[in-house]
């Protein structure tokens, strides 16, 4: 059979294609509904929220953080709950990482500050002596894209169906109205930080990208 | 029939991959070298703004190397093995030269707008998928011209049946073509809602859907780009530069549908007590262990190739570069198997041991092979002997001694790193805070950062040796059967 399908081209690709995609149906289809299932409680991301999660992205946060707490006591003891599967079901993409150069972020927001952020974004080695971490400056420069976000946050609504104004859910409306959530939602994160210029530019209308990153990881919980 | 000595094959397409494997290989392996300093030294963070930390270039570094360097390496190899293994010039037919010529230049202009793309941050954060939607647009194109080109050829073959070479540069085709499609199926958001980033798209899949999805690409990306093609070019370069026949044809046969099948089992070993389901993982595991018989097949077929010659490699450098890349093929997938045993996982995921292993196999295997395969080329397309052998013999060392800093500074890195993680005082509290676990890592990142630059200067005496070959050399007049003519 072999050395038939080596004069063979045409069958030789087929039976190729046939072994390798095999497996991906076998693996990926069978819980692909039950995976998508969110957690009661779990909700989508508001548009200042999903905006700042363009901004983890834009920079790669995700290279050297992972969002994925596995189920050991020692993971557990330093991050909090381990995941479940349902806290992911409004993340496109998922975050979790491959890489722990830096701790995990998934739950974040239940142990850091708007302030500590702001002053860590900036030069995080004043916040963790000896941190190789970047500092973010250009964050407190480039204006944060909030059409972008409600684009995105419009089209898993209209496609997927992600429950956005339904009861208890995030509020999304028209554009108009997303943006005033959005400016709400951002003075309560400038209130709290120090920056004069984000807040100058804030008073302008402007929304940083770092109120928004600081939205998003806020919410991380 | 026709001997093989009779047509004239043609290397013009062959040539142009060769140099932008050379310059994709500086310009991918530099970026590596920076980023492997800034993590020994944060300062280095600051070079270039926004565009030159961390974040921004790592996604640079992987692709560059993975999409630049390795890719051009497999088309340069396919438009120069493909024509002498199938018995056909380039030539005779001018569609196909054709469509030879726009895959390239199309390629060119993909990766320019990946580089652009990925420096100003736009990216869908997918590991080697980072790119939008239009950009997949392209590569689809790049991928279905050269699917065209791949088997426009094998329809105008003289020689009948597929050498093992074609065998895996068509399963490379056909296995990245799937993968790519179904990973990057995402919907352009500007589409939907009218405003908002034109380029901006947003995944299909969400949450461990879309985690199992990507990992079944990302894990197989390196299966169809970083092994499958870099075995067709061991199975022509190694018995054609040492002129010894392939030791065995059922053991080629077996590794070869071997491979086929169970690699695409294996990517759930990524996400080892992550979310995705529990049977998901354990198949994951468990096909990783199968996948060493089928891995090892193909490197042992080509160790006992070299049966009764091993004095080649004291003769000849180029052999020295297949036999260490074959080597290091079996270093890096007995290596996977272990880390995807979930107890040994549990402390190696998310560590700096995991880079460690895919430089193993990056700088040691697919590296070197794609180096060696070149110098082989180098006589046969420009008609002169390779510049320099004694360059090569120091090439090879350098570079060597580099990947044995690069992966013992990351095994170490790595188990430090996990030990550190789960350290519990005699309470049972966490020992050490995580900050504790980055400190004390910098010597070893140091001594990592400084293996890429030993393997980076390697690459560049390869690039200046394969100009001087180009340009320089002498001439020869008779194409060489076997070991490659070079200058002392």
């Amino acid at each position: 059979m072999f050395h038939w399908l080596e004069k063979n081209p045409f069958f030789f690709a087929v039976g190729v294609f046939l072994v390798i995609a095999y497996a991906g149906i076998v693996t990926v289809l069978p819980d692909f509904m039950e995976s998508a299932r969110p957690l009661k409680g779990t909700k989508p991301y508001t548009v200042l929220q999903l905006a700042g999660r363009h901004v983890y992205i834009k920079d790669s946060c995700n290279a050297c953080h992972s969002q994925m707490i596995r189920p050991f006591k020692s993971e557990t003891d330093r991050y909090g709950k381990y995941s479940m599967s349902g806290e992911y079901a409004y993340d496109r993409p998922f975050l979790w990482g491959s890489k722990r150069t830096g701790p995990d972020l998934m739950r974040v927001g239940n142990y850091r500050t708007t302030n500590w952020h702001e002053i860590h974004m900036y030069k995080p080695s004043s916040m963790v002596p000896g941190s190789i971490m970047p500092s973010y400056k250009h964050m407190f420069t480039n204006t944060a894209d909030i059409e972008t976000a409600y684009a995105e946050a419009y089209t898993v609504k209209s496609v997927f169906n992600v429950p956005y104004d339904e009861e208890d859910m995030p509020k999304l409306g028209t554009w108009e109205e997303a943006q005033k959530t959005a400016i709400a939602e951002a003075q309560l994160i400038v209130d709290d930080m120090k920056d004069p210029q984000v807040k100058e530019a804030f008073a302008r209308g402007e929304i940083k990208e770092i109120v928004a990153i600081i939205a998003y990881l806020n919410s991380l919980q | 029939m026709q001997s093989s000595n009779v047509i004239n094959y043609d290397y013009t397409i062959a040539k142009y991959f060769a140099i932008a494997t050379i310059v994709f290989g500086i310009i991918g392996m530099s970026v590596g070298v920076l980023i492997a300093f800034q993590m020994a030294f944060p300062e280095l963070n600051n070079l270039a703004g926004e565009y030159g930390t961390f974040g921004r270039l790592r996604p640079l570094h992987t692709d560059a190397v993975a999409f630049g360097f390795t890719l051009s390496g497999i088309w340069a190899t396919w438009y120069y093995v493909g024509q002498r293994v199938l018995k056909v010039s380039l030539a005779e037919s001018p569609f196909l030269m054709f469509m030879a010529k726009l895959h390239f230049w199309l390629y060119i202009v993909g990766v320019a707008a990946v580089v652009v793309s990925l420096l100003m941050g736009i990216t869908t954060s997918k590991e080697y998928a980072e790119f939008e939607w239009p950009i997949d647009i392209a590569i689809v194109l790049v991928w279905v011209i050269w699917g065209i080109g791949l088997f426009g050829l094998i329809g105008i073959r003289r020689e009948k049946t597929l050498y093992i070479s074609i065998w895996y540069y068509i399963a490379a085709f056909l296995g990245v073509a799937m993968l790519y499609l179904f990973n990057n199926m995402e919907v352009p958001t500007y589409f939907v809602a009218g405003m908002g980033k034109w380029y901006h798209s947003v995944s299909m899949y969400a949450g461990s859907n879309d985690a199992m999805v990507q990992w079944w690409y990302g894990h197989n990306a390196v299966a169809f780009v970083f092994t499958v093609p870099i075995i067709a070019m061991i199975y022509y370069f190694l018995p054609k530069e040492s002129g010894q026949p392939v030791f065995s044809y059922k053991l080629s046969l077996l590794s070869f549908w071997g491979l086929m099948f169970v690699y695409l089992w294996a990517g759930g070993h990524h996400l080892l007590y992550s979310t995705v389901p529990d049977w998901v993982q354990t198949m994951g595991s468990l096909f990783s262990i199968i996948l060493i018989l089928p891995s090892w097949g193909s490197a042992i077929n080509m160790l006992l190739t070299m049966k009764g010659e091993w004095g080649q490699i004291k003769e000849n450098p180029l052999i020295k570069f297949y036999v260490l890349a074959s080597t290091f093929y079996m270093l890096s997938t007995i290596e996977g198997p272990i880390q995807a045993i979930k107890s040994v996982n549990a402390l190696a995921h998310f560590t700096d041991w995991i880079p460690g292993h895919v430089h193993d196999g990056t700088l040691g295997w697919v590296g070197f092979m794609i180096i060696g395969a070149l110098f082989h080329m180098a006589p046969r397309m420009y008609k002169r002997e390779i510049y320099s052998k004694k360059l090569i013999e120091i090439q090879f060392w350098i570079q060597t001694t580099g990947i044995v800093f690069y992966f013992t500074s990351m095994w170490i890195a790595g188990i430090t790193q996990g030990m550190m993680w789960r350290a519990t005082d005699q309470y049972g509290n966490l020992a050490y805070s995580f900050i504790d676990t980055v400190t004390v890592l910098h010597p070893y990142y140091t001594l990592r950062a400084v293996g890429g630059a030993l393997y980076l200067l390697g690459v560049f005496m390869w690039a200046y040796n394969m100009y001087k070959t180009m340009t320089a050399s002498k001439a020869i007049e008779f194409e060489p059967q076997n070991a490659s003519p070079m200058a002392a």
